[in-house]
């Protein structure tokens, strides 16, 4: 294209509402000729769905306790049979999908952002802060995320809100490295370049210019990592470190069935089964993301 | 190589240094007043100060930092107010159980992992492919604890194919300390009857963990041998009439086989920590169940000690597994010095 056509604005703001509607017109087709990614999608409309109407989907009080109905086996009265308290499980476990979204989101919505913060500055700065930052990241790396996060959990008292706190602890360098390694590969472009001559500050090129740069990389990696933050969250309620009783978080609700193992199997597997498929589901949804958002898948 | 083998043991010392510091830190941040737990709830006032005094809970942080420090080059990790004995000695008696187990999943993991991925990228999109995947996608979705309880549920309790949750019979007598790997002890000892009765013990918490790891493996085997059979070389071998077998070990797995190194190291680690929720399902006395005890009842020597030794591994097998991949390509040192 010959650079000294002038395209007036309302034509170049045209062009590019069409290039954005290109792109999710793409976006749409890949997504759907992806089939696990359909199935993937499928599951955390699904899981959103009944975190939201909980209330109308659920046939008990969660919280109520029946004691000469405990340990029931599943029956139309009650879909997953009771627990050693005389809850209803099924209300349980809907209203566990809150708890397990709630960490989820939370998880994401401070480790992520706060990884991207670092990675840019990081990267974008660089030298002596570059330095100090990325052996920060080294030191949290050098931990197995889960015992980070148990070690955190432990140290600052069990429940939800230090459960987040301590699982964005030990997520937040991998979106940093990430963020970084970004950063580097797009800072010396010429169109930063050209910014910075045209007098553009430091936080104008990093917020402005660079951040949007990283975006889809960290989603795509958030995205693949959602399924291990639920994994961790409940691991972190099995052990006692993470929901503490009565909330009905569902790695914990496996946690309290396990003495009643042998005869009433289903106050430990079902809500086991709820994790499996959630998880899945995320796994298979970021895998799909990741597809999409592929500059080299999309050519094909 | 040696110039790049010295700069990863650098950095790896930084590391150390800062395992020790965040340690210290989470050791700062314990809400709960230890010392109330040693001494009891009934403790006078005057005993609490005088265990205050004993630990050096009294001093500022930077000299309790400093003498943490000191403590630590000397290996002196304390003692554990759980178990009342040195914590150096309660890792070095529940280690070899946790090395013994992950070791066995990592084996479970690479000889059903490396052909699982082979065949699928052989015989792609065939049912072979499909089954590896959807056992991949289980695997890396499946909570380990949940697993385990089921397993537990189906061939202890119900079918009676496995022995009990645990490291050996209680009517069986250990043998001789070496290693401390019951396995190979046993062997040493030519005690048969403990060697297989610890096999049948290790099966299922290996399963649930290999089972974990094998997802990764496959998966990276299949892309990365996928990768390999598009290129020219594979293609020249055939046309010269190398018979199928021969390409695909000789001229393909090799290559593949680069990438999927650092999987096996990064799944090693990975097996460390669901050590963590495996250990304490099955009453394995390893490293994880200790620290998932002193956790929970914040033995703050115990959780430092075993933390850090944890960390310290993870990097071990993170820097072998740097090393072993720049061996095996040398790319890797090429670009970085």
């Amino acid at each position: 294209m010959n650079i000294t056509t002038v395209i007036d604005k309302s034509e170049a703001r045209r062009r590019r509402w069409e290039a954005r509607r290109r792109y999710l017109k793409e976006s749409y087709i890949l997504w759907r000729r992806n089939r696990l990614m359909v199935v993937g999608t499928s599951i955390i409309v699904f899981l959103l769905l009944v975190a939201a109407i909980a209330p109308l989907l659920a046939t008990h009080d969660p919280y109520e306790q029946i004691l000469p109905d405990r340990l029931l086996a599943p029956s139309p009265d009650h879909y997953f049979g009771t627990d050693s308290l005389g809850r209803d499980i099924y209300s349980r476990v809907v209203y566990g999908s809150r708890v397990t979204l709630t960490i989820a989101c939370l998880v994401a919505a401070i480790s992520a952002p706060l990884g991207l913060v670092i990675g840019v500055f990081s990267g974008y700065i660089g030298g002596a802060i570059d330095e100090i930052l990325m052996r920060l990241s080294d030191v949290f790396l050098a931990f197995p995320k889960l015992i980070l996060a148990i070690a955190f959990a432990a140290a600052l008292g069990p429940g939800v809100e230090n459960a987040i706190v301590a699982i964005s602890v030990a997520n937040w360098p991998s979106y940093a490295r990430l963020a970084r390694a970004e950063t580097l590969s797009v800072r010396n472009n010429d169109y930063i370049q050209v910014i910075r001559s045209m007098g553009a500050s430091k936080l104008r090129i990093m917020v402005g210019h660079i951040t949007p740069m990283c975006l889809s990389s960290i989603i795509v990696r958030l995205s693949l990592d959602m399924g291990t933050i639920i994994l961790t969250a409940a691991g972190l309620g099995f052990l006692g470190l993470g929901a503490q009783p009565p909330v009905p978080e569902w790695g914990l609700m496996v946690s309290d069935g396990r003495q009643f193992l042998v005869d009433q199997w289903w106050v430990s597997t079902l809500p086991g089964i709820a994790i499996l498929i959630v998880v899945m589901g995320f796994n298979l949804m970021g895998d799909g993301i990741r597809d999409i958002l592929d500059p080299h898948q999309r050519q094909s | 190589m040696l110039q790049y083998i010295l700069r990863r043991l650098f950095t790896l010392i930084i590391t150390l240094v800062g395992i020790m510091v965040v340690t210290f830190f989470i050791s700062l941040v314990v809400p709960l007043d230890p010392l109330a737990s040693i001494a009891g709830p009934q403790a006078p006032q005057e005993t609490v100060e005088r265990l205050r005094t004993l630990y050096g809970f009294d001093q500022p942080i930077y000299i309790q930092f400093g003498r943490y420090m000191q403590r630590l080059l000397h290996a002196d990790l304390g003692t554990s107010f759980q178990t009342g004995r040195p914590v150096l000695d309660d890792i070095i008696q529940y280690f070899p159980a946790t090395i013994e187990l992950a070791t066995i999943s990592l084996i479970i993991s690479i000889i059903v992992g490396i052909p699982l991925g082979i065949l699928s990228a052989v015989h792609r999109n065939s049912v072979i492919d499909h089954f590896s995947r959807v056992l991949s996608l289980i695997g890396v979705s499946m909570p380990v604890f949940w697993l385990g309880l089921v397993l537990l549920l189906i061939f202890y309790f119900k079918l009676g194919w496995f022995p009990e949750p645990g490291r050996l019979d209680i009517m069986l007598i250990e043998p001789e300390r070496i290693t401390g790997l019951l396995l190979i002890d046993s062997l040493i000892a030519l005690d048969f009857e403990v060697f297989w009765d610890a096999l049948k013990h290790i099966v299922l918490p290996a399963s649930v963990l290999g089972l974990y790891g094998l997802a990764g493996i496959a998966r990276i085997v299949r892309s990365s041998m996928l990768d390999v059979l598009s290129q020219e070389y594979i293609k020249t071998a055939r046309i010269k009439g190398l018979n199928e077998f021969l390409v695909l070990t000789r001229h393909a797995l090799r290559n593949a086989l680069v990438p999927a190194v650092t999987v096996i190291g990064l799944t090693y680690g990975g097996l460390l920590e669901g050590s963590v929720l495996t250990e304490t399902i099955f009453s394995w006395p390893g490293l994880g169940r200790y620290l998932a005890s002193a956790f929970l009842t914040l033995d703050l020597n115990a959780v430092v000690g075993g933390t850090m030794l944890v960390a310290l591994m993870f990097s071990l097998v993170n820097l072998m597994v740097d090393l072993i991949y720049a061996f095996l390509n040398p790319q890797i040192t090429l670009t970085a010095s």
